[in-house]
């Protein structure tokens, strides 16, 4: 059997493995007594995609193609196909996901049950605003077709709902038109968290695509300096021109590093030399969606560089006119060393989605990762977390692994409504968690 | 355009290969056993490219289907250019040594059902003077082993046959391709524990596309089967019947 963890690999779960053989199958594991949780590609980073002790139901086999209309750009397919494999079949016909994660090797069902955001949050939402309808397996094998008109509160509910309210089998999506693959991009270096705050209201407006790079480890003056960017899609007028995918480089980290390679010494000069890489203010480039978008997708398994502890995702939103909480975080992930290079700043929009537990709301988003170093890391989360709470502010169920589940509720109010729609042989790790079930 | 006829089409190493096939235009009939697989299919390979496809679900195991399975492929396709053979079962070998009809089944599924399509297929390839049949045997039926030696014996009389079939057919101008998988992760094999040398159908698919292109005779896939057979082959009978494969 393989092994099916998180993309934090911080802990191990025991599952048994049934997975889905055909859609129109009988839901795997429902003749057993355990829990159900369907399982994509484990891109989640916390538990939230982990059954211990339970069932989960790999969606692998359910990679099919259903319909694809080259004309409008509405394409149907299986939950198990990754970002990937749909954007292999919509690039080279003019089509491009109308929101993307940061990885492509998520799938479509886990797109929806995480209801993920891109770049383009403050345009285009969340990729749930652009699910048009999809199929709902419940474990008293019914099969609710669900739309903004049709089970619209299935609908909602599974929007953002964490697989919990039952297998998504396949779904229809508008995707958005494009005449290349390439992106027009601007790097523009910022020195401080005022200056970022700056280029995001200027930026947001005219660019389709924003996000900035942050040095997490920066203090004082420099407190959450950092390198912007943002892009959109290039265009070419008259013919339509080839738009192709691009075979990343197919690096792979083979086995887990050993943990004293990620240090604050390490990291920190990293971040210091990829800061002051770029020695003009803005430099502007064409370069193809696939670095644009999913630059770590080049280096398979890059989660193991974080060693056999494995690591943690933080990603909060915290509302605009709580500038000095974004600033407090900084301050304390700075202070502690312990944050990594990976990390991300981005305004989102106003925009709100059909999920009842939606993450993306109105705010700035600050996403970074943690090596596992045990109990200082707790620590420093509990705090984070604790910031967030004072806030008003919110964390992402995909990204996490700790959370209390009095916080929990306080950051997803609707949580209450939302179980009515549960299916009642679905669980998770994570739903144990926050719903104070364990 | 190519015209291909795929056996066996709702198996995850046809299904892969029938992609590739797809996504550069081709006119494909695909056989098999469930119609609402074979109806999934053909949607999937239509939108990934596939120019012209229709399906027939049979149960392989009746050979009385055979004729009329090849002739409504031939009517649909005209020319068949490439066929894979890709149905089968893997059985389970305990329970064939101690119930003789379980064997049966799996000599039935895995070896007889190829050869009395692969007869009906030889005379129509003979015919068109040209063509490709591909066929996906196994490393199982390169030596038997006490572990799965009835699934080996399946295999390896396919195996045999296609290599007399490709010595009958070569003067005619048509390739016969032996397809010798390893250890496939597929849902025929999801029970199995996965080591190292597992790898996923879609690199065995993209094997078999090469080795139809290059025309070869037999491929081992991934390559590295032909050296651990090899080596599993090379073993003296006196040393290897005493090992606990």
């Amino acid at each position: 059997m393989r092994d099916y963890q998180s993309w934090g690999r911080y802990r191990h779960a025991e599952h048994v493995v049934l997975p889905q053989r055909w859609r129109f199958d009988e839901l795997a594991g429902v003749s057993g007594k355990q829990s159900i949780l369907p399982y994509g590609k484990g891109r989640s980073y916390g538990d939230s995609c982990l059954n211990d002790g339970g069932i989960i139901v790999p969606t692998e086999n359910l990679d099919h193609f259903l319909h694809f209309d080259t004309g409008t750009g509405v394409l149907s397919c299986e939950s198990g196909v990754t970002l990937a494999q749909l954007l292999e079949l919509a690039v080279p016909r003019g089509w491009f996901l109308p929101v993307t994660p940061g990885t492509k090797f998520a799938t479509l069902g886990g797109a929806i049950a995480n209801d993920v955001h891109g770049k383009n949050h403050h345009v285009a939402g969340t990729f749930g605003c652009h699910v048009r309808k999809f199929e709902l397996l419940r474990s008293d094998g019914s099969r609710l077709i669900c739309s903004a008109t049709e089970n619209s509160d299935y609908y909602q509910a599974s929007i953002g709902g964490l697989g919990l309210t039952g297998l998504i089998t396949w779904a229809e999506i508008q995707l958005k038109k494009i005449s290349t693959a390439f992106i027009e991009r601007e790097a523009i270096i910022f020195s401080n968290l005022k200056e970022f705050l700056a280029l995001s209201l200027e930026s947001d407006r005219n660019w389709e695509y924003t996000v900035a790079w942050v040095d997490c480890l920066s203090a004082g003056k420099s407190l959450g300096r950092g390198i912007y960017y943002r892009g959109r899609h290039h265009e070419e007028q008259g013919e339509a021109r080839a738009c192709e995918t691009r075979k990343t480089a197919n690096l792979k980290i083979p086995f887990d590093a050993p943990s004293f390679l990620l240090n604050t010494a390490t990291v920190k000069s990293f971040n210091a030399f990829y800061y002051h890489k770029q020695l003009k203010k803005c430099s502007s480039s064409k370069i193809h969606y696939d670095p644009f978008f999913y630059p770590l997708d080049g280096i398979h398994e890059w989660n193991r560089l974080y060693g056999k502890q494995g690591f943690f995702q933080f990603q909060c939103v915290i509302a605009d006119d709580k500038e000095g909480a974004l600033e407090e975080l900084l301050k304390r992930i700075s202070k502690s060393g312990q944050g990594s290079f990976l990390s991300v700043l981005k305004r989102f929009g106003n925009s709100t989605s059909p999920g009842m537990l939606s993450f993306p709301r109105t705010g700035i988003t600050l996403a970074l990762d943690f090596a596992n170093k045990g109990q200082k890391t707790m620590r420093l989360l509990d705090e984070l977390e604790q910031i967030v709470v004072e806030a008003g502010g919110a964390i992402y169920p995909a990204k996490d692994a700790i959370m209390k589940a009095r916080h929990f509720q306080q950051f997803y109010p609707k949580w209450k409504d939302f179980c009515e729609y549960l299916d009642p042989r679905f669980s998770s790790s994570f739903w144990r968690r926050v719903s104070g079930q364990s | 355009m190519k015209n291909i006829l795929i056996i066996g089409a709702t198996s995850a190493i046809a299904q892969h290969t029938a992609r590739l096939y797809a996504q550069s235009g081709c006119r494909m009939f695909l056989v098999g056993r469930r119609e609402e697989a074979l109806k999934l299919l053909t949607d999937d390979l239509k939108a990934r490219g596939a120019v012209d496809i229709d399906y027939l679900d049979v149960d392989l195991v009746r050979l009385e289907e055979h004729e009329k399975v090849i002739e409504t492929a031939a009517g649909f396709l005209g020319n068949i250019d490439i066929t894979l053979l890709a149905h089968g079962i893997l059985g389970d070998q305990s329970e064939e040594e101690r119930d003789f009809s379980k064997a049966m089944e799996c000599l039935n599924v895995n070896c007889i059902s190829y050869l009395s399509l692969l007869s009906i297929l030889a005379d129509v390839c003979e015919k068109q003077k040209n063509g490709t049949i591909a066929v996906v045997s196994s490393v199982a039926g390169d030596r038997g082993r006490q572990s799965n030696y009835i699934y080996g014996t399946a295999k390896g009389a396919v195996s045999i046959y296609l290599q007399g079939l490709r010595n009958r057919l070569y003067k005619h101008g048509v390739n016969v391709l032996t397809i010798k998988p390893g250890f496939v992760d597929t849902p025929m094999t999801s029970g199995f524990e996965k080591g190292m040398l597992w790898v996923g159908p879609e690199r065995i698919a993209r094997g078999i596309v090469k080795a139809v292109a290059k025309e070869k005779d037999v491929v081992y896939l991934p390559w590295f089967w032909q050296w651990i057979m090899l080596v599993i082959k090379l073993i003296p009978e006196p040393v290897f019947k005493r090992m606990n494969l």
